[in-house]
């Protein structure tokens, strides 16, 4: 307990790593989202080759664990080429993130239904621009709760790159644990810090849901 | 070649270990309303996506407008643009407007400047009844009315045939009639249709030709007076029966 | 491929004994989980507002967290505690936990929080409708929630945990960081000796597709034994 103002005054260094965090899940969610909805369209509407990639694409990067990505992209890629840490992490945990999303975003695709792309074919839209004008507006928008779980996955998940040693928050608290010898406290208030990024992250995607929700019959109108 | 809009010849169509269509073949010319009945599952609706290649035939061949959109090379999507559909669970696009929805092909498959677009869409919401409707939601509209912007997004395309695939059956009975409307306000400006559909009345009333259709063959093929009052196929004969029964005491009491 | 065979047989036991240890570690780990997630969905679900609370908390503690912090937290958080408790005269052995069984305890705790939110939405999926139907015949709560809801919800949960065991092979990685001889720590110790990380990662990383696959399709399996057609619900991962 002595150490209290000790802890105090490592907030802001905490905090700092908790930029880090953030910013590592962002990039890993983009390049997830990058890689995951061309998986998802061509698992969905592509050919069989096509299609064959994109599911054993997604078995193999739900059957590893991150930390092997991680690992085989840091340590395994050394001896060819040195990736920093911070890149290593985000490339490892987006491309683990890429399967997740794919799955969430395959099944929202499937929900919008085959009418509508019957609709828009009809009309004489090539496939394409009917996927892009018409299904995906709505997909995206079906995705967003099962997407905000996966940006809380991410977001935990970002702690893994302590094991390569990344000055991120959990490195951050574990150093800061080491100086003050408190480590019950700080690991708490590492929690803690996570717990907010991920509250505030849920509670944000619900208000972008809210916002693109197409209105209905109990809303405006007649 | 004649002035037939729509020709089809010999389709066959097999789903998994059902043969949905026999062998059928039919010509549709320029003007004329054509109404397809029969029991459910004998391959109308499967006929009718033929037309438009939304299914593709296992055999035989289809011409809209002169051209083969079964051959090997044939633009698709262009032909589309010619043939208008309308479906039976309506198939708009929930994340447009009924504007939007009208629009929606003028911009992007017809590349028609916004303004013009715009205006064009107001007026086939108009020639629908529907232009104060415009800025709502597919959510925000009855069936009904869904429907009519359904037709008033087909008709926006400017298309040489409209394909009808049972168009009220999912309304509810007193939204039927709006429909059924605005089908027969467009058969009288002489557009080209072809409806399946069960409503007998309006078969009667609007269509130049029948055609019965029974496990995918068809059966017989006629003006409405023939199939209705001196059918060639006891079959024929049956199947009205029984619909007239059902529907045509509805329409005596409409009137 | 003399060479390769020796080398094989150098490094197979160390792994065989680590994907033990995975085995073991995940299997405790889901156990408890199911015992510590279980009676928490019941709590959210049926339980007087006070004792909801407290699986919410538990509930949301534990999903909005890291996995890694958790077991910091009861790894090293824990002793700490003791040295409090001691200061004040109060036990305080049972606190310093050995690694592994840090292990169990954290990777229990996280899965139970996830395992009771599959676990409240079978419940719930199962709807209000069985609980009255039950009471009115006389039932007492817990006789309903354990004759007639748990029945059920336990086979409507299924998928959701199913997909549970394979993640739990997946995270109980983490646990090499606090020296757990896992696989993944016996494969870190080999690539320490032999210098050859990427082929070790990648045999290690296919060992663990192998044993989330066979766990699939094992699992997948016992729902198909287990189904009862017409009772059926999706829940996802959070």
């Amino acid at each position: 307990m002595e150490q209290l103002p000790d802890i105090i005054r490592s907030v802001p260094y905490l905090l700092e790593g908790a930029v880090f965090t953030v910013a590592i899940a962002a990039v890993a969610l983009a390049v997830g989202f990058c890689v995951g909805l061309p998986l998802a369209l061509m698992r969905v509407y592509g050919n069989k080759l096509a299609s064959s990639v994109a599911v054993i694409y997604s078995t193999v990067m739900r059957g590893l664990p991150s930390l092997v990505v991680l690992f085989i992209l840091f340590y395994g890629l050394a001896a060819v080429i040195s990736l920093p840490a911070f890149i290593a992490g985000c490339v490892a945990l987006g491309m683990c993130s890429a399967a997740y999303q794919m799955e969430l975003l395959r099944g929202a695709i499937q929900s919008v239904g085959t009418g509508q792309m019957m609709a828009a074919r009809a009309l004489g839209m090539p496939r394409l621009k009917a996927i892009a004008f018409i299904v995906l507006p709505q997909a995206l928008r079906l995705a967003i709760p099962s997407w905000s779980n996966e940006a809380a996955v991410v977001l935990k998940d970002s702690s893994l790159v302590y094991a390569v040693g990344l000055a991120e928050l959990l490195r951050r608290s574990q150093q800061v644990a080491a100086r003050t010898y408190q480590p019950f406290i700080v690991y708490i208030l590492c929690a803690a810090i996570y717990f907010g990024l991920t509250f505030v992250t849920n509670r944000g995607l619900d208000s972008v849901e809210r916002g693109l929700r197409l209105p209905t019959l109990l809303e405006e109108g007649h | 070649m004649s002035q037939a809009i729509v020709r089809v010849e010999d389709l066959h169509k097999t789903y998994g270990a059902a043969e949905v269509l026999k062998g059928v073949s039919l010509e549709v010319d320029e003007a004329e309303v054509m109404v397809i009945i029969g029991p459910s599952g004998t391959g109308k609706s499967t006929l009718l996506r033929c037309i438009n290649l939304l299914t593709r035939p296992d055999r035989g061949r289809v011409w809209v407008d002169g051209e083969e959109i079964t051959a090997p090379h044939a633009d698709v999507d262009r032909i589309r643009e010619r043939v208008g559909m309308v479906f039976q669970d309506f198939n708009l696009f929930n994340h447009l407007t009924a504007l939007g929805n009208v629009m929606v092909g003028l911009t992007k498959v017809k590349r028609m400047p916004r303004q013009e677009a715009r205006e064009l869409a107001l007026f086939e919401l108009q020639r629908v009844g529907l232009r104060d409707k415009a800025d709502l939601y597919p959510s925000q509209l009855s069936g009904g009315q869904k429907q009519r912007v359904a037709i008033a997004r087909a008709l926006g395309m400017d298309p040489r045939v409209m394909l009808f695939d049972e168009p009220t059956s999912a309304l509810d009975p007193e939204l039927i009639g709006e429909v059924l409307e605005v089908m027969k306000k467009l058969a009288r400006e002489g557009m080209t249709m072809i409806v399946v559909t069960h409503e007998m009345g309006f078969a009667r009333e609007v269509s130049n030709r029948m055609v019965f259709m029974e496990h995918g063959v068809i059966v017989e093929e006629g003006p409405p007076a023939q199939l209705f009052y001196n059918p060639q196929y006891p079959r024929t004969g049956a199947f009205l029966g029984k619909i007239t029964e059902l529907y045509g005491r509805r329409e005596r009491e409409e009137e | 491929m003399d060479g390769l065979l020796e080398f094989w047989n150098m490094i197979w036991p160390g792994l065989g004994k680590g994907i033990v240890i995975t085995l073991q570690v995940s299997a405790v780990a889901l156990v408890l989980g199911v015992l510590a997630g279980l009676p928490a969905a019941i709590a959210r679900v049926y339980a007087p507002r006070w004792l909801r609370w407290l699986a919410i908390a538990y509930i949301e503690a534990f999903r909005g967290t890291p996995l890694l912090v958790q077991l910091f937290i009861i790894y090293y958080g824990l002793p700490d505690l003791a040295r409090l408790l001691e200061g004040l005269g109060l036990p305080s052995q049972w606190l310093v936990l050995e690694n592994i069984v840090a292990a169990y305890i954290a990777l229990g705790l996280n899965s139970g929080a996830y395992q009771a939110e599959y676990f409240r939405g079978a419940i719930q999926a199962i709807g209000a409708g069985q609980m009255m139907a039950a009471r009115a015949m006389g039932m007492t709560r817990l006789q309903a929630i354990v004759t007639i809801v748990l029945p059920q919800a336990l086979r409507l949960a299924l998928p959701a945990w199913s997909n549970e065991v394979a993640y739990m092979v997946k995270y109980s990685s983490v646990i090499f960081i606090i020296a757990v001889p896992d696989l993944m720590a016996r494969g870190q110790f080999i690539i320490s000796r032999y210098y050859i990380p990427m082929e070790i990662l990648l045999l290690v990383g296919a060992i663990y597709l192998v044993m989330v696959l066979g766990i699939a399709t094992l699992m997948g399996q016992l729902e198909r034994r287990l189904r009862i057609p017409g009772l059926e619900l999706e829940v996802e991962r959070a």
